[in-house]
């Protein structure tokens, strides 16, 4: 292992860190922007032009906001499960190729941390991991609403997760492998081999898990609003509170750049074109997070659950014996 | 140099996470310890270079500590310590260290002796995905095939041991018929 390479990895650590966290603040902005257009609202408009600045006045409240530790917590957890969901979101984006590989003053770059062959594999366990940070949070508050918040957040998350494995097998029995470099290859020839065309019911149910391994609307029963308090953080204040946010947003950011890559072809071939094609992608399915929040209620828990183990599943099991027969025959 | 700095970090880091889960007495420390210590397990298999066992000790791993979560949150108040009775700690320390030191022989034995031999040699090209796909279809096919019947037999009979009244839903029932249910109960009870 030579020194360069070491010193590449940790610039790219760094520069994803950066970029991320400052998108996770700003897509806040986008959030509440595009919620008030579609309920003709404002939204933020008096910190800076058009609100924009609404970022920066938020960070320093949260960094500045007491951090209150309640008396009957049990503190280590406590203090480290927002610490874990954040984390985990973060780790999550070393497999992402998030830009074909170009050249800089004479040296190519790989956007992408760590090339490894199982990076599909490895970005979907990193984000089950994530879910400890909502649930232990949720259990260590010593209070009765974030310990149902919890204990929704663990049934949907591990319902879900099973829909985004059995989803995710069969274009990855297609493609035969389970890097996310070699997915882009495949559909490198244009918008003909894109996956989205033969694996239409794998794309769709795999956007539909995205919602909920994210815990965005319709799937929000982690941090149920109806009950007026914000579920598993309810007893958090400041930046703890605040890492739980930055974790949600990184994951969705991260999400709408697994769903291109794995469906939509991703950065294509590699020119400019391509690469500013996957940003626009993202930009969508990040933008469908928000517009879903928008117009969706919530569903009930149990609708919730018939969906996951009646519906979603059976298809998803139905589409990857399907696309075996296909294969072989 | 890095592999050796990696190697005893995550040793004890594993180590110490699983220590913390032998001998607290707080419910949630003791969850938390342990998810923590299989994934930094998984660490290993990563430098090894064994990248997909590694990924899926993360997977597995992750799920199963979670479902001890559901139960440990149905069971315990978690924010409280739990009091353990203890029996002969002797009986207890000795037993666990024998069982301890057998495991390491057991496993080390061979080691010493040199007396491994890889019987299915890694095949050049074949990613590390494909290799446990070849040796799984291959050599281990029968184990695999009765680990998945058993799989299959257990998830039967959690549908049939949970699905009793799968097609009563309490929330679209009125309260007249919810109540007339709960009666229901109650006379079982009773009688």
């Amino acid at each position: 292992m030579d020194t360069a390479y070491l010193i590449e990895t940790v610039i790219k650590v760094v520069v994803i860190l950066l970029v991320f966290s400052a998108l996770a603040g700003i897509g806040t902005y986008f959030e509440r922007k595009i919620l008030a257009f579609m309920q003709r609202r404002l939204g933020p408009m008096n910190v800076g032009p058009y609100g924009l600045l609404q970022v920066a006045a938020d960070g320093i409240k949260l960094f500045t906001k007491e951090d209150i530790i309640p008396t009957n917590v049990v503190a280590p957890i406590f203090k480290i499960a927002p610490v874990i969901t954040a984390a985990t979101a973060f780790m999550a984006a070393a497999a992402i190729p998030f830009l074909p590989q170009f050249t800089l003053f004479g040296y190519t770059v790989h956007p992408i941390v760590a090339d490894i062959n199982i990076g599909i594999l490895y970005i979907l366990g990193m984000m089950g991991v994530g879910l400890y940070g909502p649930l232990l949070g949720g259990m260590a508050s010593a209070n009765k609403f974030s310990l149902l918040s919890a204990a929704r957040g663990a049934a949907v998350f591990i319902s879900y997760e099973v829909v985004t494995g059995l989803s995710i097998l069969a274009p990855i029995m297609l493609v035969g492998s389970l890097s996310l470099v070699d997915f882009n290859e495949y559909q490198a020839g244009g918008i003909g081999n894109w996956i989205v065309w033969s694996q239409p019911l794998a794309f769709v149910l795999f956007w539909i898990a995205a919602f909920a391994e994210t815990g965005r609307t319709p799937f929000h029963l982690i941090a149920n609003d109806h009950e007026i308090i914000d579920g598993f953080g309810t007893e958090y204040s400041g930046m703890r509170w605040g890492l739980f946010a930055i974790g949600e947003y990184a994951n969705m950011f991260f999400l709408s750049f697994v769903i291109p890559l794995l469906f939509l072809g991703g950065y294509g071939d590699g020119t400019l074109l391509g690469a500013l094609g996957l940003l626009a992608k993202m930009a969508f399915f990040f933008f469908f997070f928000l517009w879903t929040r928008a117009a969706w209620p919530d569903v009930r828990p149990d609708q919730l659950m018939w969906l996951c183990w009646k519906v979603l599943m059976p298809l998803a099991v139905i589409n990857v014996v399907i696309t075996g027969f296909i294969m072989m025959f | 140099m890095f592999e050796a700095i990696a190697f005893y970090l995550f040793a004890f880091l594993t180590i110490s996470m699983f220590y913390i889960t032998v001998t607290t007495s707080q419910a949630l420390y003791a969850l938390a310890a342990l998810a923590a210590g299989m994934i930094f397990i998984s660490a290993f298999f990563f430098i090894l270079g064994a990248d997909f066992l590694g990924a899926i000790q993360i997977v597995v791993y992750s799920g199963a500590v979670m479902a001890l979560y559901a139960f440990g949150m149905m069971f315990f108040d978690t924010t409280r310590d739990i009091k353990e009775k203890q029996g002969n700690r002797a009986i207890v320390f000795g037993l666990s260290t024998i069982a301890a030191t057998l495991v390491v022989v057991i496993f080390a034995a061979p080691m010493v002796s040199n007396n491994i031999t890889a019987l299915y040699p890694i095949i050049e090209g074949a990613g590390n995905t494909q290799q446990v796909g070849m040796v799984l279809f291959t050599k281990y096919l029968v184990p695999f095939e009765v680990a998945a019947v058993m799989l299959l037999v257990a998830m039967i009979a959690g549908i049939v041991l949970a699905g009793k009244k799968m097609d009563l839903s309490l929330t679209l029932m009125s309260d007249d018929e919810v109540m007339k249910l709960k009666n229901e109960q109650n006379k079982k009870v009773l009688l």
